[in-house]
Order: C-alpha cells, then structure tokens, then sequence
C-alpha cells in the first residue's frame, strides 16, 4: 500500500501532500475547513517521507482549492504539492509558494499595533522577511509574527 | 525621499547629505539668516500623543523657512469624537503639503503615509520608529566626532520601548558603529531589531550594568525608562531610575566622548553632568530644528542652495 492509499482514494477534490509532520489540523484550520462540517476531509499523520521525513496528508472532499488558499496554506505548510481531483484522476497539479506581502490573510499579534484598531479601513498587511527559517512581520508596525500566532490570528 | 516612516526610507548617501543640508542651514535655523525656501508651503503638525521638542521644532523648522503650520491635536477635535486616523488624514492632504504625524500606536506613520499623496514624517508611532529624531543625533554625533563611521556608541535605559534607540541603532550600524546596549532585562532592545542589527554585520553587545562600559565609550546616549508604555505600575517601580549618570562617574571617560539623551530626562542624567564638556543634549534639542528643517526641504523637492549666506 503506498502513503497515499492509507485512506480512501477521493473522486473529487483536493490532495494536500507534504504537509510537515503533525501540522495537519492546522492546516484544516488555515483553510477554514473545521468551519464548514459539510466537507468531509481523511487525514493522514506522521506517514514515512523522503522528502520531509515525516509528513501529514490530507484529503478534501468536494473542494478544489484556490489561490487564496494556498497563500494561506503557504505559511504552515511551504513545501506542500497540491493535486486537484476530478473523477478519481489528478486534474491538476500546483505549488505553494509564499509571496512577499501577505494581504489580508492573517492578523498582527500585537496588540499597540495601528491595525487593532477595527474602525480603521486598511488592510492587514504582513511582510516575509525570510523563508528558511521562515520570519513574518507586520508591514505596518514592523513586529515578528509567530507561527502559532500566526494561525490563531488567521482571517 | 517622499514619506520618512523609517530609517530604511533613507540611504546612506541621503543621511550624508541631509546633515550637510543642516549643517548649512544653521544660520537659518538660529534665525541669523532669512531663507524663506518653503514660503506657501503648509505642514500639518499631526501629534495624537504629546510631544514638546518634536513638535516645537517642526514649528520652529517650517517657519524659519517661511512655511506654514496647522497645529492638531487629538483633544478637542474630531478625533474625539470618533474620527478614523484615515480620515482625519485624508482631511490632512486636502489642508497641507506635507505632514508630521506622532501617535500612541505602532505602524500608525505607516498607515497614514499609505493613506495620503503628501509626503509623511514620522514623528514618533508607539515604541517604533522616530527617524527625525534619529537624524537630529546622527547630526549631534557628526558634528562632535567629525564623522558617522565607526563609533563606540553606548545605548542606555528602556531599550524595548524607547523608539529613539530603535531608530538610532538600526542607522548607527550601517555606519559601522560598534553598540553596546544597556537595559535591565525586562527592557531589553526588541529580538528582531536585535537580529536585523546582527545581520547588518554589527557588533552588538548586550548588558545590565553602565559604568563598566563609560570609559571606551565615544556616544553614551540615555534615555528615559517611560512609565507612559508600562502595562503597569508594579513593573515600572521595578526598574525606575536604574540608571543614573553623575558628573564623577565621567571621570575616566573619552576626552571627546558625549552624553546625549532625547529628553525629557527624569533623574537617568544628574544635573551635574551640564556643566560638564560631554553634556550635549540641549544642543542635540536645538539640532531637531535645523535637520528637520533639512527633511522638511527633501521631503518637498526642495533644494538647500550650496552657499547659506550670512
């Protein structure tokens, strides 16, 4: 049995792939699925992986991810390969990759920061700094965001 | 240069010949010479937290340069009333030709500067940045060292909070400054602006204790342990008055080296210290005038002529 059959093959959906090791519930939570308890999602954890070692997989049900998501999926998991299904064969195949500016994806940790004020109408703005090791800032006041904060704060 | 948020906003070559325009514009500055270079212009002084010598020598630069000023404070305005910071300053680029903006918040000068078409300088947001200020001390360290390069500079006092040692610090070291940071632990300078100080290839020494590093010092710049950014008053107690310089403890010290400090001091710097050759901070105070007067010109397009005449 290879990694990926552990579970169920899906007819339609996504695959995400090379998910670090034990991130696979965050992931579920930075795409927002846990808000949605229509989806029904297989989750593999701690698999064998030449690449990572060890790494989690998930399979989504019913929902092709875009764009949007993967810059999202982009912070925790940026060496993530993604195969879209439809009728049981991949469809199409993508990348993550994290760009520079993260707009409106996750929210400054800090709490004198200009952009915990809610009345004010901009956009919340985070810079990458660097990837390997991966540091964040808030574009507008300039503090280091944690991962976990990070997800915790996600939009 | 636009917008100064913060120092990145500047190159060396820009610092370099900001001071020189400052440098000239002294006269000017102390009112000996009239230069109305920004006769018709307007700077909108836009200070939602308090300020005494900032926004005094904002007023001070623009007028001795024959502009204008629109004096704002958050009491008393729409602001209270419930105003965003994106309109009043949208209101701002309606009234003004360039604007200074303080504010209690972190990242608020960059907001505003994305917000508006003037030019923003930012006159202090939170505990970030405070690059005027930053200008003003490298101008006081030029004009006693005769130059920027490869200084022994001593940081003292709230590290963490103290946006003026942010800003300072992050310009020293592109000029090759050695720092040596002094601060209880509590108040340690921020890791990232740490980290980006390392990566710039700085020599970056961390420290609790003071008088051990006077005497191979070149710059020993206080600053005040602000009880304003303390969540509260337990830990202030804590470290309040730390650190304190009196006249004998600068026995031993660099001939040429000067105590600085942004103001307003409470007891880091005794009185005695004034009368001493290395007290320069009420010069450095008076500095804010003509380097902002320098910024207020560059952040316009307008040219410093190459001879001030007296």
């Amino acid at each position: 049995m290879t990694e990926m059959r552990r579970v169920t093959a899906i007819r339609n959906g996504t695959v995400v792939d090379h998910i670090p090791s034990g991130y696979a519930m965050q992931v579920i939570r930075i795409l927002r699925i846990d808000m949605d308890r229509a989806t029904p999602v297989s989750l593999v954890m701690n698999v064998p992986s030449d690449k990572l070692g060890r790494k989690d997989v998930l399979k989504i049900e019913d929902r092709e991810l875009d764009q949007e998501d993967l810059d999202r999926l982009a912070l925790i998991a940026p060496a993530a390969s993604i195969a879209i299904i439809r009728n049981h064969a991949v469809a199409e195949k993508m990348k993550v990759e994290l760009a520079d500016d993260l707009v409106n994806i996750t929210k400054c940790s800090f709490l004198n920061c200009i952009t915990k004020n809610n009345r004010e109408p901009l956009p919340q703005r985070m810079r990458v700094i660097s990837r390997d090791p991966m540091e964040v800032r808030c574009y507008y006041c300039g503090r280091g965001q944690e991962i976990d904060e990070m997800i915790e704060n996600i939009i | 240069m636009g917008d100064l948020v913060t120092m990145d906003d500047l190159t060396n070559d820009d610092i370099v010949a900001v001071l020189d325009d400052a440098e000239r514009l002294v006269p000017v500055a102390k009112g000996e010479v009239l230069l109305p270079l920004l006769q018709g212009k307007v700077l909108a002084n836009m200070f939602f937290e308090n300020s005494t010598r900032t926004r005094m020598s904002f007023e001070t630069a623009m007028k001795r340069l024959g502009g204008s000023v629109l004096n704002f404070s958050s009491i008393g305005t729409s602001v209270s009333k419930g105003e965003t910071l994106f309109d009043t300053m949208q209101m701002i680029d309606g009234y003004a030709d360039v604007a200074a903006i303080r504010h209690s918040r972190q990242g608020a000068a960059q907001y505003s500067a994305d917000a508006v078409e003037i030019p923003v300088l930012n006159a202090g947001d939170g505990a970030g940045n405070h690059p005027t200020q930053t200008m003003l001390d490298l101008f006081t360290i030029r004009q006693a060292h005769g130059t920027l390069e490869g200084l022994n500079v001593v940081l003292v006092g709230d590290l963490r909070y103290g946006r003026t040692a942010h800003s300072l610090s992050h310009a020293l070291v592109r000029f090759g400054a050695s720092l040596t940071m002094v601060s209880p632990a509590s108040l340690k300078m921020p890791v990232e602006i740490v980290s980006d100080l390392r990566s710039h290839g700085a020599n970056v020494t961390e420290t609790e204790t003071l008088n051990d590093q006077i005497a191979e010092a070149d710059v020993i710049y206080m600053t005040r342990i602000q009880k304003e950014r303390f969540p509260d008053e337990e830990e202030y107690a804590k470290v309040a008055g730390i650190y304190k310089i009196e006249a004998t403890d600068l026995v031993g010290a660099k001939k040429d080296m000067i105590v600085m400090h942004p103001l307003p001091r409470v007891d880091e710097i005794s009185p005695s210290v004034d009368s001493t050759e290395y007290a320069r901070y009420f010069q450095q105070a008076f500095n804010g005038v003509p380097t902002r007067m320098a910024l207020l010109c560059k952040s316009l397009g307008v040219e410093v002529p190459k001879k001030v005449k007296k």
